[in-house]
């Protein structure tokens, strides 16, 4: 079954949690310097939640993040995405897994040498069965939505903070993930631009339905969460 | 073939996109191909020049078959062999005449400059045109003169004014081992790398020159054979009628026997192919460094790349993409440079330096091996862009 049928089939029955996590430790280091970072976590995501993380630093809040987005494998454990076991696989399926999500950074993390509208559309490039009209189509789309329709082809360089991460945004999201995962996206903007960020954020996830999983340490956008998930030394706490 | 096209026009052109947002170092990057291809299309030029100019003088050699020295190497150091054995080859059928050329190094005083300069005399019978050179035959009646001597006006050196005085009638007189020499002609070969330029006269004159010379210790002999023969034919023959104290070539061997000569003999051809290699490795280093840059620059937005589910084979196309647009770019001025340097280069040398189609496709694919061999060493970079690690 593919993953695309399978998300389907999650989106239709709605009981199906997207992120579903079993036991799930992780160890960074080798021989004497292996060092447990996450302890027994289990944590169902149902689609269309929002769900915050938060916790002190080096609780092991972008650890989970970056393991449930593919970039790491898990080690041991059970970790589903949209029903696929991502614990022990390989580097392949890892990309692969990597196409079904979006990623929003800290930092904007937009290329330089590329427009918007073309920093947006490489986040619809892997998926080959869009023509370029359509591509620049939805791109354009996606930027009129998060508000930039008027800067489609200002370099990064000529954005501000906000709009370039509401750029960023926008790339994450073109491509209508299922899940999206944010790694404190305001850190780096002042508090109203942070605030419109988030809330963007929030509507564009409640049209397209996908589930949203954020770490931050910001108190101010605590309020958009459905659920909020508090870490610390590598643990779940009860919320 | 189609379906790549189509998968290259959905794809965002990355590469050059990147490559034209620093305008700055794709400029540094173009300078630093086009000198490696400039350096390269020297190197050969020369080298090739060097070929052409020194088998120039065998090439207007008129004769079917030769006759020379087993210690001959080229046509500036021939040795000498008994002149008794070019009678001995009118025994063999086929051959209609043999004729005795003589040729040695010679210091001649310039005639402007009076300065000592390197010539390679030439002498043979005026009966009997030796060159397929026009301008030599119709002056072969004024060589008979003692003294006289052709000079070749494309000699390497400073010879305008004693040339446009000869061609104004003024009497031009020079000096060669304290005899007076006259120039009684002028005619057209080009220097080589062994002598500045050539002198051609009348085998007694050459006599006349150098006195320790004899008639009967020749350096060339040159055969015409009658209409019908078979060159080959009639050397095979000679070469079992001959002893072996002479070596029998037909024109077209002596030739390549003079090319194989430069090619593997002369340490020029090394020295050449050496500034060839240089070249090719300034060229990966400088666009090595380029890309290197490029890659580390960019290395945030690629780990962000993979983060987004591409993977490490899309950012090697895109490094390599940059390398073959460097190439191709970088060859541009690459090969228009050499075009004109090779004009002032044979107008300084007087060697003949010219531009092959060839060449242009040897160079732009030694241009896409020097940058894919780059861009292959830049991408080792490309490891360090872990999403997981940068974020």
């Amino acid at each position: 079954m593919t993953l695309t049928a399978l998300a389907e089939k999650t989106q239709a029955t709605e009981t199906l949690p997207v992120i579903e996590i079993q036991n799930l430790d992780h160890y960074f280091g080798h021989g004497a310097l292996r060092k447990q970072v996450l302890f027994d976590i289990s944590l169902d995501i149902n689609a269309g939640e929002i769900i915050i993380m938060t916790g002190p630093s080096g609780s092991g809040k972008t650890t989970l993040l970056t393991l449930a987005g593919g970039l790491r494998s898990a080690q041991s454990g059970s970790l589903k995405i949209l029903g696929q076991e991502l614990c022990g696989a390989s580097a392949a399926q890892l990309t692969q897994a990597r196409r079904h999500h979006g990623y929003i950074f800290q930092a904007h993390n937009l290329h330089s040498s590329l427009t918007a509208i073309q920093n947006v559309r490489m986040g619809l490039e892997l998926h080959p069965n869009l023509s370029v009209e359509e591509m620049l189509g939805r791109s354009q789309a996606m930027l009129e939505e998060v508000g930039l329709g008027d800067r489609l082809n200002y370099y990064p360089d000529n954005l501000s903070g906000g709009q370039k991460q509401r750029v960023a945004i926008a790339r994450a999201l073109v491509s209508a993930p299922k899940i999206v995962l944010a790694d404190e996206p305001t850190a780096a903007l002042d508090k109203k631009s942070g605030r419109d960020v988030v809330e963007l954020m929030q509507k564009l996830a409640k049209e397209q339905g996908c589930t949203i999983l954020m770490v931050t340490h910001d108190n101010r956008i605590l309020d958009i969460a459905d659920r909020i998930v508090y870490m610390e030394d590598g643990r779940l706490a009860n919320q | 073939m189609k379906q790549l096209l189509t998968s290259l026009q959905h794809r965002t052109p990355l590469g050059w996109l990147q490559l034209r947002h620093d305008r700055g170092r794709l400029l540094v990057a173009l300078a630093g191909i086009a000198f490696a291809d400039v350096l390269m299309f020297m190197q050969l030029g020369f080298q090739n020049a060097l070929y052409d100019s020194n088998t120039r003088l065998s090439r207007s050699l008129q004769t079917d078959i030769v006759l020379v020295s087993p210690q001959m190497r080229n046509m500036q150091f021939l040795s000498t062999f008994s002149r008794r054995r070019l009678y001995q080859t009118l025994d063999v059928p086929g051959v209609q005449s043999a004729a005795a050329l003589y040729s040695n190094l010679i210091s001649w005083k310039n005639p402007q400059t009076r300065q000592e300069r390197q010539l390679q005399a030439i002498g043979f019978d005026p009966n009997q045109p030796a060159f397929n050179l026009p301008e030599v035959n119709q002056n072969l009646a004024s060589v008979k003169l003692p003294d006289r001597v052709l000079f070749d006006r494309t000699t390497r050196g400073e010879y305008e004014k004693a040339i446009a005085a000869f061609q104004q009638g003024t009497p031009v007189a020079t000096e060669i081992e304290r005899r007076t020499i006259h120039i009684a002609g002028l005619f057209t070969l080009g220097s080589s790398f062994a002598a500045d330029g050539t002198l051609m006269t009348s085998d007694q004159n050459f006599l006349r020159l150098f006195p320790r010379r004899e008639a009967g210790s020749v350096s060339m002999g040159l055969l015409k054979l009658q209409p019908g023969a078979d060159p080959q034919q009639v050397a095979a023959t000679l070469r079992s009628y001959l002893p072996n104290d002479v070596r029998v070539l037909t024109h077209a061997e002596l030739v390549k026997v003079e090319e194989d000569f430069w090619k593997s003999q002369s340490p020029i051809g090394f020295i050449f192919g050496m500034g060839t290699t240089m070249a090719f490795f300034v060229g990966v280093v400088i666009v090595y460094q380029v890309l290197s840059t490029d890659v580390n620059a960019h290395l945030k937005e690629y780990a962000t790349f993979k983060a987004m589910g591409y993977n490490n084979g899309y950012l090697l196309s895109v490094v390599f993409e940059e390398a073959v647009i460097l190439a191709v770019l970088g060859f541009i001025p690459g090969v228009g440079l050499p075009l004109v340097l090779y004009q002032l280069a044979s107008k300084a040398t007087s060697l003949p330096i010219f531009m092959t189609l060839g060449r242009v496709v040897f160079v732009l694919m030694l241009t896409l091996v020097m940058c894919m061999m780059s861009g292959a060493i830049a991408t080792r970079k490309l490891q360090s862009a872990d999403p997981a690690d940068m974020f």
